[in-house]
């Protein structure tokens, strides 16, 4: 897991927390590495976030209840969903770090595409749906459906917040390193230009501005890559094999290329990952919101299918991709030259092309793809794309973060229900606007963490303290509010003090000589012991309160399954 | 919303509806369970079979074995989505009908 975590930063972003500071510095302010400023780029940057602003000013000429604001009105349509979702999912660390660790080191790629894509039948077979019964805004709607509104939903706003600052902070430096390395900007400015965009975004347009940022964004991504992958696969005239021959005759690994490396070493760090990145998807709080903007159910449904074939198909042309990388950034050129290559540590190892040695480190594998095989214009569209990517995904997330504040901490907790539309949606803009400005501070303090790490956190803490409390409270009729607080906390608390304690922030942050918890991946401990907390501190609930929960059931289970009820039903 | 709730409770085709609906999310959940521990598990313990080159050529096993726990989540939620939207939907319309 350790090699794991090493092999991930290196391919998620120029430089992460493990790299030694001086290497570091030679990969992102090297002199060698400023890039010429990119005008095809900055032209379809900007083209883009004209347009976007242009889409946020619409809708949020139509955004005027809470309704519009968290869940666009509730009229979005299944496909319109499913690329939505997508969207928020095909996020930096799937696009770049995916195509930068098949770059590196082959198949292994293909392990984590495979676990952020079996999360999705997993929420449409036993999630989705109750979810769309139950719900209206924010997961802990239903969640605390028929439990003690105050203590649930606080467990359950801190559970959210913790998964979209981890899930934010990465997409932050993500989108920093990026706009660093491809506009020669500073640092600093990238981040505030992103932190910036988002906050207009979010405030202005809600929801429905999210929402079809994200749906543009899909499908600019989707046939980018797809033109990329066609090219790539044209040059072997579309022969798998024959790509992958050269590729091995190409990378210094050879065949190792061509099967599970050092990527996961013991069997323990397997299944934690597994169980992690599958149970993850269910507890991420953006995605889902996504489900209360759905009509019904069918939706619901449809949205996931669409969604899960997105997706998937968008994984599969990262791997050719990455593997276009290799044949094309690791062998010489027409002129016996490696135009991607860093000249000086070419020199330095004698002539022979590693991938180490790639300009901008391997989470640009994909971008210079995208030259190789396009030339200067689609380099600037799949630039302005990966940037719009991390933009939209950074909405997505501030929009849930937001809602977790106004809808369940404010409206709920503080306000006690007695909150107008109005004032639940001014705390959720002032709070989008404070998320905004303490994710520029931690983009920059966080600036050398290793992105798709931070990704992993969210989704174990996103497994660990949301997944288990949602799933039993639609499926145990016996749980109750003690055990599903204490469970949740025990879930919350217990990931996020292990993957602490865990050797990549005890030992490599933090500097320690050895890490006080073997594994980075907690999941296959924390997991279990949330539901094992659910499930013990339920039974042994025997309070007047408990009693009446365990009755209110059987409501809940009516909605859940025939949507009888159901917010937004009878609108449509 | 109370007389209703009851009047669906006491309807067998909820019972219905219920019981082949779960059965059949519980089935798919396991098969794709199954398909992808499968594979980490070959991951885990397996890795020379997923490296065997298939027949004389440079692809090994991984390769497709990959793809195809990638396919199968697409292929389980269609199935899903189709009898769902179709045959479950129209179940639940009917019990919404007579509990009105």
């Amino acid at each position: 897991m350790r090699s794991l975590v090493n092999r991930v930063g290196v391919a998620a972003v120029a430089a992460g927390a493990l790299i030694p500071a001086s290497v570091h510095a030679a990969a992102v302010e090297g002199p060698v590495q400023k890039q010429a400023t990119n005008f095809e780029a900055i032209v379809m940057f900007l083209v883009f976030v004209l347009a976007t602003l242009g889409i946020t000013y619409w809708a949020a000429r139509r955004t005027k209840s809470a309704k519009d604001f968290y869940a666009a009105g509730g009229g979005i349509t299944g496909f319109q969903n499913g690329l939505a979702i997508a969207g928020d999912y095909m996020s930096a660390a799937s696009f770049l770090g995916i195509a930068g660790l098949v770059y590196t080191s082959g198949f292994d790629g293909l392990i984590f595409s495979v676990g952020w894509l079996v999360g999705w039948p997993i929420i449409l077979f036993l999630v989705a749906e109750r979810l769309r019964n139950l719900g209206k805004y924010t997961f802990a709607d239903v969640a605390s459906y028929r439990f003690q509104q105050t203590p649930m939903r606080t467990m359950a706003a801190c559970g959210s917040l913790a998964t979209v600052t981890f899930y934010l902070i990465a997409q932050m430096v993500g989108a920093g390193k990026l706009i660093q390395l491809l506009f020669g900007m500073d640092y600093l400015w990238a981040v505030v230009i992103v932190g910036v965009l988002m906050i207009a975004y979010v405030t202005f347009g809600g929801m429905l501005a999210t929402t079809w940022v994200q749906i543009i964004k899909a499908v600019l991504l989707l046939s980018g890559a797809s033109f990329m992958a066609f090219a790539v696969l044209a040059k072997f005239g579309f022969s798998p094999e024959a790509m992958f021959s050269t590729a091995v005759q190409v990378h210094p690994k050879a065949t190792g290329i061509m099967a599970p490396g050092a990527l996961i070493t013991d069997p323990v760090s397997a299944i934690s990952l597994g169980m992690a990145l599958m149970f993850g998807t269910a507890g991420l709080p953006h995605i889902l919101m996504r489900f209360f903007t759905v009509s019904d159910a069918k939706e619901a449904r449809k949205s996931v299918f669409y969604a899960t074939g997105f997706i998937g198909y968008f994984y599969i042309l990262t791997f050719i991709i990455g593997f276009g990388a290799i044949v094309l950034l690791l062998a010489p050129d027409a002129t016996g030259a490696y135009p991607f290559l860093d000249a000086a540590k070419l020199a330095a190892a004698g002539g022979k092309p590693n991938p180490s040695m790639i300009i901008g480190g391997s989470n640009m594998a994909a971008i210079h793809t995208a030259h190789a095989v396009g030339g200067d214009l689609f380099f600037g569209f799949i630039s302005a794309v990966a940037f719009a990517t991390i933009l939209a995904v950074v909405a997505g997330l501030t929009l849930a973060g937001a809602s977790a504040v106004s809808h369940d901490l404010y409206a709920s907790v503080i306000a006690k229900g007695r909150a107008s539309e109005h004032d639940e949606i001014r705390v959720s803009k002032i709070t989008t606007v404070v998320i905004g400005i303490v994710s520029i501070f931690l983009g920059i303090a966080f600036e050398n963490q290793n992105v798709a790490f931070m990704v992993g956190l969210a989704f174990v803490i996103a497994a660990s303290a949301n997944f288990p409390v949602l799933l039993m409270s639609m499926f145990w009729s016996r749980m109750t509010t003690r055990g599903a607080v204490l469970g949740g906390w025990i879930g919350l608390v217990s990931s996020v003090s292990l993957l602490i304690m865990g050797p990549t922030v005890w030992k490599s942050v933090l500097g320690n000589p050895a890490a006080l918890f073997p594994y980075d991946n907690p999941g296959v401990f924390t997991i279990p012991l949330s539901f094992l907390a659910i499930w013990f501190f339920s039974i042994t609930d025997n309070s007047k309160a408990a009693q009446d929960e365990r009755e209110a059931y059987k409501a809940q289970y009516i909605r859940s399954q025939t949507g009888l009820g159901a917010e937004g039903a009878s609108a449509h | 919303m109370k007389e209703n709730a009851q009047r669906i409770l006491a309807n067998p085709k909820f019972q219905e509806l219920v019981q082949k609906r779960s059965a059949f999310a519980w089935t798919l959940s396991i098969a794709m369970l199954v398909i992808y521990f499968g594979f980490i598990l070959l991951v885990a313990f397996g890795k020379g079979f997923l490296g065997t080159p298939i027949g004389s050529g440079v692809t090994t096993w991984g390769i497709p074995v990959g793809l195809f726990t990638i396919i199968s989540a697409f292929i389980l939620t269609g199935i899903y989505v189709h009898r769902a939207n179709g045959e479950f939907d129209e179940l639940n319309r009917q019990i919404m009908e007579e509990s009105k």
